[in-house]
């Protein structure tokens, strides 16, 4: 069960524990092309995405940012998370090692809430961001 | 390739569908997500959830179960091969649980086209509404469409 921070003990700049996953596999996105609804062959059957003029199959976007969703959640519960966003910068492909990261940004207090606003971001190996995204949390 | 921006405003037919603990086992094993908040519904409520919650993006599992599948691209009139996604942002307004039917209604917000229109980006935003007839959710994504006549030239 995830314990959230105190909105007093969090300051501009602190860091979130960074997960590292495993590399993409073929495997997975298959998985989450049936988990998620989204059936676009681009991202499971590579003749396809060569037909489309893709070297290879890649990872559905919305992975990704389920793996921004992880890391927010592992820093509060879910239940207090108010906002999840991301622009897709650079595309992933199978074999990418992906490092999640977040960081706060800022520290407001809005209709009654202690908002905590985050910058998550998914890099992969060459240090490419591949998500920029932002989370807003309330915190006690 | 020019996509028409009179369907801007273009609202599609809602549609409901049952948040199922199954799928969201499935989307979690997928995601690599362990937490057994999302499996085990003891686990949940111990947690101080009156059920399994669907996780955070999970909401993209709830909109693709449109049983009008792709009604956005035969409306653009586009190949499937041809999209990216461009963003996605999600405002949570109340938890959304397993047992949950939620009615989500999408609609075109905004059409334009960079770089001389060899992309087209096609802004929507989809309601997310549960069985009460509370909004639970806002969605906003942007899909990018890669004109294959810029590629040619």
């Amino acid at each position: 069960m995830t314990t959230a921070p105190k909105f007093d003990q969090v300051k501009v700049g602190d860091e979130i524990k960074p997960i590292v996953l495993p590399p993409i596999s073929r495997h997975q996105l298959a998985l989450y092309c049936g988990g998620s609804g989204d059936h676009n062959p681009i991202h499971v059957d590579i003749d396809f995405a060569k037909k489309f003029g893709f070297k290879d199959v890649f990872a559905h976007g919305m992975l990704s940012m389920a793996f921004l969703g992880r890391i927010v959640t592992s820093w509060v519960p879910q239940s207090q998370v108010r906002v999840l966003g991301t622009r897709f910068t650079s595309i992933t492909w199978v074999g990418d090692v992906i490092t999640v990261s977040g960081k706060v940004t800022g520290k407001r207090e809005e209709g009654g809430q202690k908002l905590v606003d985050l910058e998550v971001k998914c890099t992969n190996q060459n240090g490419q961001d591949t998500l920029q995204g932002n989370a807003t949390v309330a915190l006690n | 390739m020019q996509l028409d921006k009179k369907l801007v405003g273009h609202t599609f037919k809602a549609f409901t569908t049952t948040v199922e603990a199954g799928k969201i086992r499935l989307f979690c094993k997928a995601i690599g997500e362990e937490n057994p908040i999302y499996v085990d519904e003891e686990a949940a409520k111990k947690a101080g959830y009156r059920a399994i919650p669907a996780p955070p993006t999970y909401l993209t599992a709830v909109t693709n179960d449109d049983p009008d599948k792709g009604g956005l691209l035969r409306l653009l009139n586009v190949d499937i091969g041809l999209i990216l996604h461009g963003e996605q942002h999600y405002e949570y307004l109340a938890p959304v649980h397993v047992g949950d039917k939620i009615t989500c209604q999408q609609k075109v917000v905004d059409i334009y086209d960079k770089k001389g229109g060899a992309l087209w980006f096609v802004a929507s935003e989809t309601e997310l509404k549960d069985q009460a007839g509370k909004l639970v959710a806002k969605a906003k994504g942007i899909t990018v469409v890669r004109n294959p006549d810029a590629a040619k030239k």
